[in-house]
């Protein structure tokens, strides 16, 4: 050990003529913690910080299902390019957990640095890292914190240190740190000490000898960080929702927690009543009877969950679609079968969801990609689930839904509420009645009336059991079949209305892409390694939503090989497909899995259409 | 002098429609089953109480009791939902407009087993909605299999000697919240009648528990939810009778025989007591009363509780005075402004 207390046991990477040799703007970062132990704030400190300097990031939050002492992991990837999915590769650890420390530094890429607590004395682990000691537990003691919440400000000494260490502006981490702590101005100051403590700690102790550095740039100007869930619940906010009901569930909750804070501040009225109602259920089961009760009865209706709910709503799904109810559900996805692993990432729900429910039964899925259109289809999911009259679900995942992203900022929507065809007791009037399933303008779509709608006429009978036109009781074959056969049509109608997929490349190319939901950061990235590592050009079709439009059909029709990207075992979109396309195209598809938990990432996407490309 | 024949005009209520105004469809449930009889009560009740039709809302989920709504105002809207999960849907139909008045049918089966779930909570919850138990202690459309309701040693019709112990509705319910509690018999045309019109000037969840013979399943001897059983075994908690708002309230000179209870519409409820020391209001003792009953062999009907001052669910969420369902854009989706505010605060 040096007298800086800097131990550097690895060869820096040096250029030509001897000095370290930066890399600016291009790294990524590991924070591993112990859950519970406040962390959060300061790696959001320092994702924000490094954003404020106009410089692209993205994070990844790993965490175990406990409430606190299990290991987590806060990544956050630095891209000059704006690469934002997740890389496998760490190149800065800052260990704050014991338990795992030896672990992480093991797995880190050669040439990386280690911020450590200096009790662990990890120096001697490999030879091929960069070291920085700190004494965090002193540090944090020197601010003056009470035992309590010295644990807390002990990541904001992380801060300080990195700040030093990787070139991030302190002025930056400063006002970062204040808008963070906004309403709590001691809060906001017995931070700001700890960032200092370790800043000043690392400017007087610690020499840089690592080649990572962040440096200004332009790149983040105007742009906004969020995470999907809470732009999920923006979107269902300007909507219009009113009737929210849900069962928490990781990795949902989030969705309806902070639309109650959205919904609290933006949408009570001036005599201080909520134009709204948001009720935690008993369970799943309730919170989507609810959603078909409040949407039978005209209101707009939502509710959130993950997979294991989707299990339980599987039989009001199947009503809903059959009595043709409108409502939204979001299922922010993870990993199954069961109970699987419950904080992690997966795009596994899709199969499930297309015929959820017993019998013949579709159902139309949204698939946003970015957290825009967490947003976007936040509200066209309402538009849509009236217009169709049926529950139209959001497939997001933990990865969009729980990390942070950056968007460009949203755009208000111009396009009005849509009720879709609902008859007034006037229009009763003028038109002498109606049948309620009844197709009158040949997209299959019937009229309905709301309860309390004044008129005799105006009345019918839901049930999700066998009807006629009229909504009557019947067991007729050919009642049945005549209903059964305008619902699938009814599915074709919905092929026209989703949102369209958004094509990349030229179209011109012979290998395509196929993605959809978070693959698509990783799509994105892998692309631009198959052309400058393999001379490989791709067409990319990201999809959207299901049904599947006609551009899909299109898409695979004019490519030789076209690969399907997703994150799941059984390649879930592949076979959806290949029941869509015309069954010589089938054999143009391949598929390509990934389906460990984590978010997936470029390498494992390049490499394996490399492989079956035959590519170098 | 010339007499012309008068045909008589018919009978209207306040709001100038006739009974006939307030019919279903025709029943497919057997002869004789209770569950018409309820049907006609229902019928009468919301006819007799001036009801617009159109401002009904009647539930159900699945089962010979869920059936029943098909047979009763067809000029409501009926929502016959999936087994047990009615009080879920009910709930949220409520949400969406709470002006409409709410009328859930269910049975045993569908409520004592699969849908305990939903029931317990939506009786917590004090929704404001009429649910009756259509009770015969069987499951009717599958032809003949003890329900929750079935007394310990009663027996089916093939000689199976339930070895169970009842759940008993009523007590659960005013453990769990209701607000207006009771049991009747559908064959107890006056009690019936008395009841259902106070609970549609109820605000708040009514859970009413009638028995309603099977007559196909469950009329037989050995059978406690038979026409027999319970002509024989039946004990009024008390006379009940009803005064509506609009009607002149009667002075009741004997005071120390008779508790008026003011409904939410103003109406009241009079329940002439047969127990001496028997309080309404008192949850304790209605308990205690439904199990002393109960372990005597008697089934014990009338009003057993009552809260008129508990908010109901809907005033609890603090909701707007119109429904939600047809609040309009301008109410419900925030400005360009606020979107600007929240993208501020996440750059």
């Amino acid at each position: 050990m040096t007298s800086s207390g800097l131990v550097v046991q690895g060869q820096p990477i040096s250029d030509p003529d001897g000095g370290v040799k930066q890399i600016v703007n291009d790294f990524s970062i590991q924070i591993a913690t112990v859950n519970g132990s406040g962390s959060q704030s300061a790696n959001n400190v320092l994702l924000r910080s490094i954003f404020r300097m106009g410089v692209p990031v993205s994070s990844k939050n790993l965490f175990p299902s406990n409430i606190a002492g299990l290991p987590t992991w806060y990544t956050i990837r630095v891209s000059r390019y704006g690469w934002v999915a997740r890389k496998a590769d760490i190149d800065v650890l800052i260990a704050m957990n014991p338990e795992t420390a030896r672990e992480d530094v093991l797995s880190l890429a050669p040439g990386a640095a280690v911020i450590y607590d200096e009790p662990f004395k990890l120096n001697e682990i490999r030879s091929d890292l960069t070291y920085y000691p700190v004494p965090f537990d002193r540090l944090a003691a020197a601010t003056g914190a009470d035992a309590k919440v010295r644990k807390l400000v002990k990541n904001m000494v992380y801060v300080g240190v990195a700040a030093h260490l990787l070139s991030i502006d302190m002025e930056w981490v400063e006002k970062t740190v204040r808008k963070q702590f906004a309403k709590k101005v001691k809060a906001a100051e017995l931070n700001l000490n700890a960032v200092h403590a370790g800043f000043d700690y690392a400017v007087s102790t610690l020499t840089k000898q690592d080649p990572y550095v962040i440096e200004h740039m332009n790149a983040t100007d105007g742009k906004v960080i969020i995470d999907g869930n809470a732009a999920a619940a923006m979107g269902a906010m300007f909507a219009g929702v009113t009737v929210v009901t849900w069962y928490p569930i990781t990795p949902s909750s989030s969705v309806v927690e902070q639309l109650i804070d959205f919904m609290k501040k933006y949408r009570i009225e001036q005599d201080g009543k909520s134009n709204f109602a948001i009720v935690q259920a008993e369970d799943e089961l309730a919170a989507i009877g609810m959603v078909l009760g409040a949407g039978w009865a005209g209101a707009r209706s939502m509710t959130a969950t993950s997979g294991p709910g989707i299990s339980l709503m599987a039989e009001f799904a199947g009503y809903g679609y059959y009595a043709e109810i409108p409502g939204v559900i979001f299922d922010i996805q993870r990993t199954g079968p069961s109970t699987g692993l419950p904080t992690r990432t997966s795009q596994a729900d899709l199969t499930f969801i297309a015929g959820l429910s017993h019998g013949d039964t579709k159902h139309v899925m949204l698939i946003p990609g970015t957290v825009k259109e967490c947003f976007e289809f936040g509200i066209e999911a309402f538009d849509l689930a009236e217009q169709l009259q049926t529950p139209i679900f959001v497939l997001s995942d933990l990865d969009l839904g729980m990390n942070s992203w950056m968007s460009e900022p949203f755009d208000y929507p111009e396009k009005p509420i849509t009720r879709g065809k609902v008859l007034s007791a006037q229009q009763l009037e003028e038109v002498g009645g109606f049948a309620r399933y009844k197709d009158v303008d040949g997209d299959a779509i019937p009229y309905r009336t709301l309860p309390g709608t004044d008129h005799p006429a105006a009345s019918y009978f839901t049930r999700g059991s066998g009807h006629n036109e009229k909504a009557l009781y019947t067991e007729r074959p050919d009642d049945y079949e005549n209903n059964m056969l305008r619902l699938a049509r009814k599915f074709e109608t919905a092929r026209t209305l989703v949102p369209k997929p958004i094509l990349e490349g030229t179209g011109r190319q012979r290998v395509g892409i196929i993605a959809f939901g978070t693959s698509h950061w990783a799509v994105l990235e892998s692309r631009d390694q198959l052309e400058r590592e393999s001379q490989l050009p791709t067409d990319y079709l990201r999809i959207r939503a299901y049904p599947f439009t006609s551009e899909i059909h299109d898409f695979v029709a004019t490519h030789e090989r076209v690969y399907v990207v997703e994150q799941n075992r059984d390649s879930q979109m592949f076979n959806l497909l290949k029941i869509d396309l015309d069954p010589t195209q089938v054999t143009k598809l391949h598929s390509v899995r990934h389906f460990n938990g984590l978010p997936i990432d470029a390498r494992t996407v390049t490499d394996a259409i490399a492989a079956q490309e035959g590519a170098e | 002098m010339s007499t012309t024949p008068v045909t008589p005009r018919p009978k209207t209520n306040r709001i100038g429609l006739q009974v006939l105004d307030y019919r279903g469809g025709k029943t497919t449930l057997c002869a004789g089953c209770g569950h018409n009889v309820i049907s006609e009560r229902i019928t009468e009740a919301f006819f007799e109480m001036g009801i617009q039709p159109e401002r009904v809302m009647k539930m159900s989920g699945i089962g010979c009791s869920s059936k029943s709504p098909a047979y009763f105002m067809s000029r409501s809207f009926s929502f016959n939902s999936v087994h047990g999960r009615m009080p879920s849907v009910a709930t949220g139909a409520l949400l969406a407009n709470k002006t409409m008045k709410s009328i859930g049918i269910s049975g045993d089966g569908d409520t004592a087993s699969i849908g305990m779930g939903q029931f317990v909570h939506l009786l917590r919850r004090n929704v404001p909605m009429i649910y009756i138990i259509e009770d015969n202690g069987v499951y009717g459309l599958t032809k003949g299999q003890f329900s929750a309701t079935a007394d310990i040693g009663s027996k089916l019709k093939t000689g199976v000697v339930n070895d169970l112990p009842a759940i008993d509705t009523c007590a659960l319910a005013i453990q769990m919240g209701a607000t207006f509690v009771g049991r009747s018999f559908s064959g107890d045309k006056k009690q019936l009648s008395a009841i259902l019109k106070a609970a549609i000037a109820h605000q708040g969840t009514v859970m009413l528990d009638v028995i309603s013979p099977c007559v196909t399943f469950n009329d037989h001897e050995g059978s406690t939810k038979s026409y027999k059983y319970m002509q024989e075994h039946e004990e009024s908690v008390g006379e009940i009778g009803f005064v509506p708002h609009f009607e002149e309230i009667e002075v009741e000179y004997d005071p120390n025989t008779t508790v008026n209870v003011q409904l939410h519409d103003g109406s009241s409820l009079r329940l002439r007591k047969l127990h001496e020391d028997y309080d309404p209001t008192d949850k304790i003792h209605a308990t205690k009363m439904l199990m002393e009953t109960h372990a005597k062999g008697e089934v014990l009907t009338g009003v057993f509780y009552i809260d008129t001052q508990k908010p109901d669910f809907t005033s609890l969420l603090n909701m707007v005075d119109e429904p939600l369902a047809t609040l309009p854009q301008e109410r419900t989706r925030p400005s360009r402004e606020v979107l600007a505010e929240i993208m501020e605060a996440h750059s």
